[in-house]
């Protein structure tokens, strides 16, 4: 009833091949999307945005990027934490180095070299696969931490090891350092997000995208026919690396303003972002947002309502938080083991017969 | 259709937004009772938590004013401690008390802008000490340059004024807490002529094996440690093993307590750390504690950890937070202080021995006094050892003086180059 398709024609190519064929799915992107550049500045305060809504935006982005590489491409990676802190520590020596460089493409520049990093780190997944690359990403995981605590060149030899944001206009308003408002940070995250995003559904549904599909599948049969399994493969590396290298880049300076390596991207990142695209769905871009929705927001919310609503004690509150997380995993998973994108499929398609399921 | 499962969820908890209470003195705690620094954050957050009790139950609030007390737990991570952060700050908080130099970094600026106080004893960034540029951040009585200065001083006054030859190891936790006393020991080296090498140990700080196995190589006079959580028990441990003396094993205030030398046992014995205050329960302060708090059963956490170092430090930490607060309703005549009014009493707030033996705790702390240029307090620390037969700290030393000149050098040429950095003009508020 809801996803009617029948009288929704299609008199061209262009309007059969559009990202959202139905016409109510449609129609819910431009809802969504004005809801979320119209209404939300409207009524997010400063809490929301800054305890949730800012995080979950980033946190989306990079699991936007490990979804392209492992989803789409299925090259394992462990290094995400690495690579957010190579976008984190490339964005600080830009805005340190060229004060009158514009943030924007301070944080485009911090994912190009990122890239960069990410394919050097690549190049091991042509002789490689599956869990023996993941080892590969892990060993960049910790070279790259052990490199930013390590060389003072990387925060500017200052004493702390800690790097700081300092403060960077858009259109003469701060977005990043202490004087940004929570409204101007939503909105760079949101614009970043939402180009990121709809870069990332055309990339996967072009020649390249088909290609990473092909290696991710089978790459022997995908060589065969005539797939380069060096370029798709860098190019998956490339690509998922400057994703994860923007969210490192606005996650260190519109969000904490200060970080340092290994407090901020440890191994613990790259389960997180990990654990999003799992729980989200691989190969979806729609799951990388319901991933780091269910791991961003989930133990805030919780939080609130165990300790704010309901006045527990705030350690027993975080002990719970954990394992109410865990075990919502592992029913998530358990219950439909290509994460929440599938169930949101199978919704659809309920919705599609509904009221007469035959 | 993410967003619009995004809103109702918040439609469901915008609820939960608590509400102010009238007349009420807000100290909120930023603790951590979970994860793996939490070994550190209970009894802090226990003695931070008693002694409001106290004055709550005892004296009806500060100046008749009752205190609402409230915690949010940070588990030491930074992005937990920026949501707390922004949890409290539209609560009014009178002073932040973040027991992380990594959040206290973070925050900084934040609170700067919001007009939040933040103390940071005895950690956080060691160059707001200059009130002129951290108008609003404070870290009396002590700061880690304090502390790596004292400690120099102590060895100095063990080889009768000379460091010379001698080879000094600092082993520190790899994070900007660890970090901090770095300078200062590196100028202090070029002056006094000893050799300094620094060894990192990445948090959490259970692998030490090659630290040690280092330590052992270079046969090091001293060993100086810059440790938090479990970092210092294994540290202690390792030391014990390799049998490093330990009468020649310093650590600062945050690795001086009772659970990082009761693993090891007897290998323990005769390790030292500073004490920035006294510790144990032969305090006046403690008979009150016990009528009012514990006997009432009002005790924070499960109440084991009354008398330990870190619970005196959270209850010392409330104690000077009470002490500005009365300061900041004598400046300004008001009872229910604003936090700007509290930044006001902070600034002027003037300990004294009396004061102290009135609070029921004598020669606890030094005493001092805080001033518009100055927020780092007096910088004294004294010595403790740790007997392990008996299972107490005993203080070996009286007040030592740090080399508060070479310090303060240090602060203005740290704090002007922040101040460069962010477009502040020096100035003091008022």
């Amino acid at each position: 009833m809801l996803y009617r398709e029948a009288g929704d024609f299609k008199t061209s190519y262009t309007s059969d091949n559009q990202t959202f064929p139905i016409r109510f799915d449609r129609y819910g992107y431009y809802f969504v999307l004005g809801v979320a550049f119209l209404v939300m500045p409207l009524i997010l305060n400063d809490y929301w945005t800054n305890a949730l809504v800012v995080p979950f935006l980033i946190y989306t982005i990079a699991a936007l990027g490990l979804n392209i590489l492992i989803g789409y491409c299925g090259q394992l990676s462990l290094g995400t934490g690495g690579f957010m802190a190579v976008g984190a520590y490339a964005s600080y020596k830009l805005m340190t180095g060229f004060p009158d460089l514009n943030i924007i493409f301070v944080i485009l520049l911090s994912g190009l070299v990122t890239a960069g990093v990410g394919v050097l780190f690549g190049l091991p997944s042509l002789r490689i696969k599956g869990f023996y690359l993941a080892v590969a990403t892990l060993a960049a995981q910790f070279f790259l931490i052990w490199l930013f605590t390590r060389t003072p060149w990387f925060f500017n030899y200052s004493p702390t090891g800690m790097i700081s944001a300092p403060t960077r206009t858009v259109f003469g308003i701060p977005v990043t350092g202490a004087s940004a408002s929570a409204l101007s940070m939503y909105m760079i995250c949101l614009v970043f997000l939402v180009a990121l995003a709809w870069l990332a559904r055309n990339l996967t549904r072009g020649t390249l995208g088909r290609q990473w599909m092909a290696i991710r599948d089978m790459d022997i049969a995908a060589e065969i026919i005539g797939v380069n399994p060096l370029w798709s493969k860098l190019t998956a590396f490339a690509v998922s690396s400057f994703y994860i290298g923007v969210a490192g880049a606005l996650l260190f300076a519109v969000y904490l303003g200060a970080a340092e390596a290994g407090e901020a991207f440890g191994i613990d990142k790259s389960f997180l972002v990990l654990f999003m695209v799992i729980i989200g769905g691989l190969g979806s871009i729609f799951g990388a947002f319901a991933g780091a929705f269910f791991l961003i927001a989930g133990p805030v919310l919780l939080k609130i309502m165990l300790v704010d609503n309901l006045g527990w004690a705030t350690d027993l509150a975080a002990h719970l938080e954990i394992m109410i997380i865990g075990a919502l995993i592992i029913v998530t998973l358990i219950m439909e083991p290509h994460g929440i994108a599938a169930l949101w499929r199978t919704i659809k398609e309920k919705l599609r017969l509904w009221p007469f399921p035959y | 259709m993410k967003m619009t499962r995004l809103t109702a969820a918040l439609a469901v908890t915008m609820t939960a937004a608590a509400p102010a209470i009238a007349e009420s003195l807000f100290f909120p705690n930023m603790s951590y009772r979970t994860g793996p620094f939490a070994a550190g954050g209970i009894p802090f957050a226990d003695g931070y938590a008693d002694y409001f009790t106290l004055i709550n139950e005892r004296d009806g609030g500060i100046g008749g004013v009752p205190i609402r007390y409230s915690e949010c737990e940070t588990a030491y991570n930074t992005e937990r401690g920026v949501e707390c952060y922004q949890a409290l700050r539209g609560e009014n908080p009178l002073v932040l008390q973040p027991l992380s130099t990594g959040i206290t970094y973070q925050i900084i600026p934040r609170a700067a802008r919001d007009e939040i106080p933040i103390h940071s004893m005895g950690y956080g960034r060691t160059s707001a000490v200059n009130g002129e540029v951290f108008n609003w951040t404070f870290n009396y009585p002590a700061n880690y340059w304090d502390g790596a200065s004292v400690i120099i001083n102590y060895l100095l006054d063990e080889n009768e004024g000379s460091l010379d030859d001698k080879k000094i190891v600092l082993l520190y936790h790899n994070s900007a807490y660890g970090r901090e006393p770095i300078p200062t020991l590196t100028r202090l080296s070029e002056r006094l002529g000893y050799e300094l090498l620094t060894i990192g140990v990445d948090s959490p700080g259970q692998e030490q094996g090659s630290q040690w196995l280092q330590i052992r190589r270079e046969r090091p006079d001293y060993v100086i440690m810059w440790g938090w959580g479990v970092m210092n028990s294994t540290a202690v441990q390792e030391a014990a093993n390799i049998r490093f003396p330990m009468e020649n094993f310093i650590g600062v205030w945050w690795s001086g307590s009772q659970q990082d030398v009761l693993p090891a046992g007897m290998g323990a014995d005769g390790y030292k750390a500073l004490a920035m205050h006294g510790t144990g329960t032969d305090y006046p302060v403690y008979d009150d504690l016990q009528e009012y708090v514990y006997d009432r059963g009002l005790a924070a956490g499960t109440g084991d950890e009354v008398g330990t170092v870190l619970y005196s430090r959270g209850m010392y930490a409330a104690m000077l937070a009470v002490e500005a607060a009365r300061t900041a309703q004598e400046i300004h005549g008001v009872a229910n202080i604003t936090p700007a009014m509290m930044r006001d009493g902070m600034a002027n707030l003037v300990i004294t021995e009396e004061r102290m033996a009135e609070l029921g705790l004598p020669d606890f702390g030094p005493p001092f006094e805080v001033s518009c240029q100055n927020h780092g307090g007096s910088g004294q620390a004294m010595i403790q050892q740790w007997d392990a037969s008996a299972q107490e700290w005993n203080l070996i030393t009286d007040w030592i003086e740090p080399d508060r000149e070479l310090i303060m050098e240090m602060v203005m040429e740290d704090s002007l180059a922040f101040a460069a950095e962010n477009d502040i003009e020096p100035a003091c508020l008022n």
